[in-house]
C-alpha cells in the first residue's frame, strides 16, 4: 500500500475498540463478546468494525504478534539504501515482500550526509545471518544499489507502545 | 523493555509453532475464533487457549490482537542525531524524556541516536524536534515515512 492510499480516520467507537484491544484479545472462548461488553456494543458490531478497519488499512492484521527477541531474533539491522528515485517504485515493493523484512519505507535524503532513500528492517538470529540477508538484498538490487549501510541497534533506550487512549482526540 | 539476549530460540511444542507460523494474521473474526483455529489444527479449543497462554507467558508472543498502521494516527516521524560518544547518555536521556518519543535506539553509525516522535499534528511534531535541537545543540534529521512498501505477510520464523 502506498502513502497515496486514503485511509479513513477511525471514529469514536473504533478508537474505543482500538484502546480495548491494545493489550491483546482476551484468551477466552468468546473474545469479541468480552470486548463488546467492555465498550458497550454488540459482539457482531465488534467483528464488523474489526473487519472494516482491516479492509481500509487502519488494522494491518489480527493474530499472534511474535516477540522477535524472545524467539531468538536478536540481530536486527536497519538497512538503508541509496537507489535511483525513478526505480524506487519497482524496488521498494520487492524489498517489502521479503519474508525477513519487517518494515520497508521510502524516506527523504539529507545530502551530502545521508544519501539513503530506502529503509528496510532486517531480522536475523545472529549478525552473520542478518549480514547474509543484507547481501541477498544487495544482489537483488544489483546496480541500483548505489550505496548502503547497516545500522545495528546496540541499545534500546526507550520503547513504549502506541498510546492512542491518552490523546485528546 | 529490552529482554536478555539469547542465542537460542525458546523451546516450543509443535502446536505452539503452528500457531505462531500460521496465525500471525487472519485470526477468525467469528464468535469463537479459538475453537475455529482448533478445528483447523485438529485439536481442541482448550489446547489452543492453553498454548496461547503458554506463548504469552513465555514472552514468545507479545499479544494476540490487532497490529495497527500506527503512523496513520496523528503525525509521526523517525528522527536521527549524530551525538558525540561522550554526550550520548545525556542526549539520549533528554530525548527519552519527551512523552512524544516512543522509541529511542542507539545504533552503530556516526548518526547514532534514532528515535520515533509522535504528536497530534505536524506543528506540534516540529516543535518537539526543534526543542530537542535547541536543548541539545545537535541537529535533528527528520526522516518521515514518504511511502510504505511493506507487504505484511507476517514474519516468517524458521525452526532449525
Amino acid at each position: 500500500m502506498s502513502s497515496a492510499t486514503i485511509v479513513p480516520l477511525p471514529d469514536a467507537t473504533d478508537r474505543a475498540l482500538i484502546v480495548a484491544t491494545q493489550a491483546g484479545l482476551p484468551l477466552t472462548p468468546r473474545p469479541y463478546h468480552a470486548l463488546a461488553e467492555q465498550i458497550g456494543i454488540s459482539a457482531e458490531e465488534v467483528m464488523e468494525r474489526l473487519i472494516r478497519m482491516q479492509e481500509c488499512g487502519i488494522i494491518r492484521r489480527i493474530g499472534l504478534v511474535p516477540n522477535h527477541y524472545a524467539l531468538g531474533y536478536t540481530s536486527n539491522g536497519m538497512t538503508v539504501w541509496d537507489v535511483p528515485d525513478d526505480r524506487i517504485h519497482i524496488l521498494g515493493p520487492q524489498l517489502g515482500a521479503l519474508s525477513f523484512v519487517s518494515h520497508c519505507y521510502r524516506r527523504p535524503r539529507y545530502l551530502p550526509d545521508w544519501p539513503y532513500n530506502l529503509f528496510a528492517m532486517v531480522h536475523g538470529r545472529s549478525r552473520e545471518e542478518t549480514d547474509a540477508k543484507v547481501e541477498e538484498i544487495a544482489r537483488l538490487l544489483g546496480k541500483d544499489d548505489r550505496g548502503h549501510a547497516v545500522l545495528y541497534s546496540t541499545r534500546i533506550l526507550k520503547k513504549t507502545g502506541l498510546r492512542l487512549g491518552t490523546r485528546g482526540d | 523493555m529490552h529482554r536478555s539476549r539469547r542465542s537460542e530460540a525458546l523451546e516450543l511444542g509443535s502446536l505452539e509453532r503452528r500457531l505462531l507460523n500460521d496465525f500471525q494474521h487472519h485470526l477468525p473474526l467469528t464468535p469463537a475464533p479459538y475453537a475455529e483455529i482448533a478445528a483447523q489444527l485438529g485439536t481442541s479449543e482448550e489446547a489452543v487457549l492453553a498454548a496461547l497462554q503458554e506463548l504469552q507467558g513465555a514472552g514468545a508472543v507479545s499479544r494476540v490482537g490487532a497490529v495497527f498502521r500506527t503512523h496513520r494516527v496523528g503525525a509521526s516521524t523517525l528522527a536521527a542525531m549524530a551525538v558525540p560518544p561522550e554526550r550520548l547518555e545525556e542526549v539520549a536521556a533528554l530525548v527519552s524524556g519527551y512523552d512524544a518519543v516512543n522509541h529511542n535506539y542507539e545504533r552503530e553509525h556516526r548518526i547514532n541516536l534514532w528515535f520515533v516522535a509522535t504528536a497530534a499534528d505536524d506543528t506540534q511534531l516540529t516543535q518537539v524536534l526543534n526543542d530537542i535541537e535547541q536543548r541539545s545543540g545537535i541537529a535533528v534529521m527528520a526522516l518521515p515515512m514518504l511511502e510504505d512498501f511493506h507487504i505484511d505477510l507476517g514474519f516468517e520464523l524458521k525452526w532449525t
